[in-house]
């Protein structure tokens, strides 16, 4: 290792001489089935990376066709019935076939195993029973979308969706529930594998945060999902049968539907933001060489969101005529919620300083991450309070609050976490410049798109419009311009990602000198991971443990 | 708000005109309007501070600088500032909201009524003195005016943002909202919650005028029959008045004056007698028992529209007395006009 202090922690293996290793968890079987029959976590969270992908990029394509009708006030590229499509389509996708997925499931699979020091999850035929259930879910909802699409919004708001659309509700309905049940596999198995697989000398408190962030994510997929799957069955019950559990004339509640449904789907952005907030903490220790400040605060706060998150549901119905003092009530668990969040953006704030800080790409994310979720949260605290809520509530400010928090924060943390451990996954390293360039064009795009539409939300304009007053249209045009600067962002990474696989660098084990189990093995890892079972004999994140390991191990070499 | 009302009303028209800010054409816009401030300065705040953090921090403490990091634990003291503050910024929001929420929520006792039908895709609202309009409402300046209002289909939302005002209309229950203009003109109205097809379409203009125009409109636009007017010929025609008409023998309790009043029903719940009791009585009869009758109403779901309901709501709650009930049960045959009612045109209740 070079002495001089360079502006990277990055040191590869001499590129002339290095190798990736002669057999790994990619190379030891060959031919589709061994993809399609695997059980190996590693395998799975491909399958995973590949699926989810592919139905970002559908999702996305949706996104770019509704910025594009919204370009002018008319209704001109498309008829509103498309456009709702569009929408009902677009959030579908998002939410249930990526956001929800996406880090758990590429990541969390991938990673749980090798940072607790296991040979694979708890349940490996489980985990690959969730990925074919994930995919029997995306395709049900491809098949609805081919069919002719659904336009209930992602919401599936009734009487709206039980008696008064003639699209494809119910299929739509079948796919987010089969989807469900892969969130609960993949949410039990992960609870199972902390609970029961941490190598000797794991304790609780020696574990990576990325670990806690899932456990607590893990939680809410396992209580929460199953109200969701129930919900939509008595949709489709009401739909085909006219059971009238929702429908005021035969008695019904359609208020009940909305208390059930948010239940869920409240719940459901923890879902997508914990895991993120886990690989957050991973990069942000690893490039500023230093334990995460507060690590137990950031792991409870984890743990705390997961909890109050269950009772916040009812701030999605303030304007709906419930009563007075449960909307006092739910308002105040709203503002208690926000209080973990900050605690984490602190925590890690201050984790920088006295730190040793290096800007790679996952760095950056990172950084667009916390500029961006403590917009999204804040904006979540309007949102929160009763009397302002009334105003916002169903506007542009909801949409763009949702999509800091979902976008600015879930998918930044994604791509954060997908460079960062790419080395891992592939044993090559992804181009350090342009992916800089994708880190920056997605930070700026993504602003120009969502800022916009606080102002529009402020000044009334309703979401769901395929149409909308002439005075609105400067703010959706700058909107749509960033939404051309963000696909462009998003595109980026795609083509570089897969450019890499065959021309990047070689990795090395551990490219980023990184204090994780997963980084103390071979780039890509074997298929049992462990030759054998490691003993945590340190603490987690104990940067002078390996610097103590790697000289010890160059001693002995040389 | 602690603001000059000076430059107030500057920043307020300066950011309007830039197209950045809704009117402020209601008593409550400028309530709202100050708790916004304040919360996008507490963004602008909490925003900044993360970000000068984290580049203060990013530029003392980079690799070049800092070749070696000191390890810290954490600190107590500092985590528990930033517990204590933001939870401290937040109950302050909360309690400012919770009393904006009630501000916008509460009617004052004198606001003057309108009904709102929303339906897929059109607002009809429905003027006492019988003016009918659709995706429009006419209301006078400086008088509160509150809205009662039910959808006949899926969800609506009826939102005007110049005057900060939005509340769901929900089918099968009467929801309510109240404001009261401060500014003439035309303002946006909204359906703000999806509701199918042509959600973007149900859209229409709230014009606001001074009081001599509006009574000038009211008298203009009236169809000649009062909503309380229309209630009665329904009262006569669906039969209401062959139980409900307040004599000795009547098998349904005496309806004049009920509105307002407290009612204890057969399984001992008191009742306030309100809009929505009265028509969910009517909808639903059999779990509106007054004490002492017999459950033997017949419910009226679906040979009712919700115009026809609010129409005979609006009838029973200007009912004093039973005479004209019984002069009906007399008089039902002979083809005679109802005579009018006496007004109770909008404003001057």
């Amino acid at each position: 290792m070079s002495t001089a202090v360079g502006n990277t922690i990055v040191s590869l293996p001499d590129q002339s001489t290095a190798q990736l290793p002669k057999r790994h968890y990619i190379n030891n079987e060959y031919g589709l089935l061994s993809w399609l029959l695997t059980e190996d976590h590693k395998r799975i969270a491909l399958l995973y990376l590949f699926s989810v992908t592919f139905f970002f990029f559908i999702g996305g394509a949706f996104a770019g066709l509704i910025r594009l009708e919204l370009l002018t006030p008319q209704p001109d590229l498309v008829a509103a019935d498309t456009y709702n499509k569009f929408f009902t389509m677009h959030g579908l996708i998002m939410i249930f076939l990526f956001l929800v997925p996406s880090i758990p499931g590429v990541l969390g699979n991938f990673l749980i195993p090798l940072m607790i020091g296991a040979r694979d999850l708890a349940f490996p035929k489980l985990n690959l029973l969730s990925w074919y259930v994930y995919m029997a879910g995306g395709t049900l909802t491809l098949a609805a979308l081919v069919l002719g699409g659904v336009d209930t919004g992602w919401t599936f708001t009734t009487p709206l969706s039980t008696h008064y659309l003639n699209t494809h509700v119910i299929t739509a309905a079948m796919a987010i529930f089969i989807t469900g049940f892969s969130s609960i596999l993949t949410g039990i198995n992960f609870i199972v594998t902390i609970h029961r697989m941490r190598c000797p000398g794991m304790t609780w408190f020696r574990m990576p945060l990325f670990l806690w962030a899932h456990y607590a994510a893990s939680l809410l997929m396992v209580l929460g999902t199953p109200v969701l799957a129930t919900t939509l069955v008595l949709v489709a019950l009401e739909r085909l049968f006219g059971i009238g559990i929702f429908d005021p004339a035969k008695g019904g509640d359609p208020l009940l539907f909305q208390h059930l449904f948010w239940f869920y789907s409240h719940p459901a952005v923890y879902i997508m933001i914990l895991p993120g907030m886990g690989v957050i903490s991973e990069v942000i220790s690893t490039c500023s060489r230093k334990r995460i400040f507060g690590y137990t605060a950031v792991a409870f706060s984890s743990v705390a969101i997961a909890l109050f998150g269950f009772f916040v549901w009812e701030h999605h119905m303030f304007i709906m005529g419930v009563s007075s003092y449960s909307a006092l009530v739910f308002s105040l668990l709203t503002m208690l919620v926000a209080v973990p969040s900050a605690i984490k953006i602190f925590n890690w704030a201050f984790t920088l300083q006295k730190g040793s800080i290096t800007f790679e790409t996952p760095m950056l994310y990172c950084f667009g991450f916390m500029g961006l979720f403590t917009i999204g949260g804040l904006t979540g605290v309007f949102l929160g309070s009763l009397g302002m809520d009334i105003h916002l509530t169903e506007t542009y400010f909801v949409v763009a609050h949702f999509h800091f928090v979902m976008v600015g924060g879930g998918l930044m943390a994604f791509l954060a976490g997908i460079h960062f451990w790419w080395p891992k996954m592939t044993g090559r390293m992804y181009p350090e410049t342009i992916s800089k360039l994708a880190a920056v064009t997605t930070f700026i795009g993504f602003n120009l798109t969502f800022l916009p539409q606080f102002v529009l939300g402020y000044l009334g304009l309703p979401r769901r419009y395929a149409a909308y007053p002439p005075e609105f249209q400067v703010l959706n045009v700058l909107s749509t311009a960033g939404a051309t600067v963000l696909g462009f962002g998003y595109m980026l990474p795609m083509l570089y990602l897969v450019w890499s696989l065959k021309y990047g660098a070689i990795a090395g084990s551990n490219p980023w000198q990184a204090t994780g189990l997963e980084w103390q093995i071979a780039s890509p890892p074997p298929t049992e991971n462990f030759a054998e079972i490691p003993i945590m004999d340190h603490e987690v994140y104990d940067y002078e443990w390996l610097a103590n390991k790697t000289k010890k191990e160059v001693t002995t070499v040389g | 708000m602690g603001l000059s009302p000076v430059l107030w009303q500057f920043l307020v028209n300066w950011l309007h005109n830039a197209t950045l800010f809704p009117a402020e054409a209601s008593t409550i816009a400028p309530y709202t309007d100050a708790l916004y401030f304040f919360l996008v300065l507490m963004t602008i705040f909490g925003t900044t501070l993360v970000a000068v953090l984290v580049v203060v921090f990013s530029a003392r403490y980079s690799r070049q600088r800092s070749p070696v990091a000191t390890q810290i634990e954490g600190s107590t003291l500092l985590e528990t500032t930033w517990t204590i503050i933001p939870l401290a910024i937040f109950l302050v929001v909360y309690v400012w909201g919770a009393l904006l929420y009630f501000r916008i929520y509460n009617p004052p006792t004198n606001a003057m009524n309108i009904y709102i039908v929303g339906k897929q895709w059109m607002w009809k609202a429905e003027h006492p003195g019988g003016q009918h309009e659709i995706d429009a409402l006419h209301v006078p300046l400086g008088q509160p005016v509150q809205l009662t209002m039910i959808s006949q289909d899926v969800f609506h939302s009826f939102s005007v943002p110049d005057f900060r005002i939005k509340r769901e209309v929900i089918p099968g229950r009467y929801s309510t909202v109240w404001f009261e203009a401060t500014k003439v003109g035309r303002y946006h109205l909204f359906c703000s919650q999806y509701c199918g097809t042509q959600h973007s379409g149900m859209v229409g203009w709230i014009t606001v005028m001074t009081p001599e125009d509006y009574k000038t409109w009211l008298e203009q636009s009236t169809s000649g029959q009062s909503l309380a007017q229309n209630g009665e010929r329904l009262y006569a025609s669906m039969g209401c008045n062959s139980c409900h008409n307040g004599t000795a023998a009547a098998r349904g309790p005496d309806l004049a004056g009920v509105y307002g009043s407290k009612l204890t029903l057969t399984d001992g719940r008191q009742i306030l007698v309100d809009d929505a009791y009265l028509r969910d009585a009517i909808l639903n009869p059999s779990a509106h028992v007054t004490a002492g009758y017999a459950a033997i109403m017949p419910t009226y779901q679906g040979q009712l529209s919700e115009d026809g309901l609010i129409d005979l709501v609006e009838f029973i709650k200007n009912m004093q007395s039973d005479y004209r009930v019984q002069q009906t049960l007399v008089t039902a045959a002979s083809g005679e006009s109802a005579p009018t009612t006496p007004p109770q045109a909008a404003g001057e209740r």
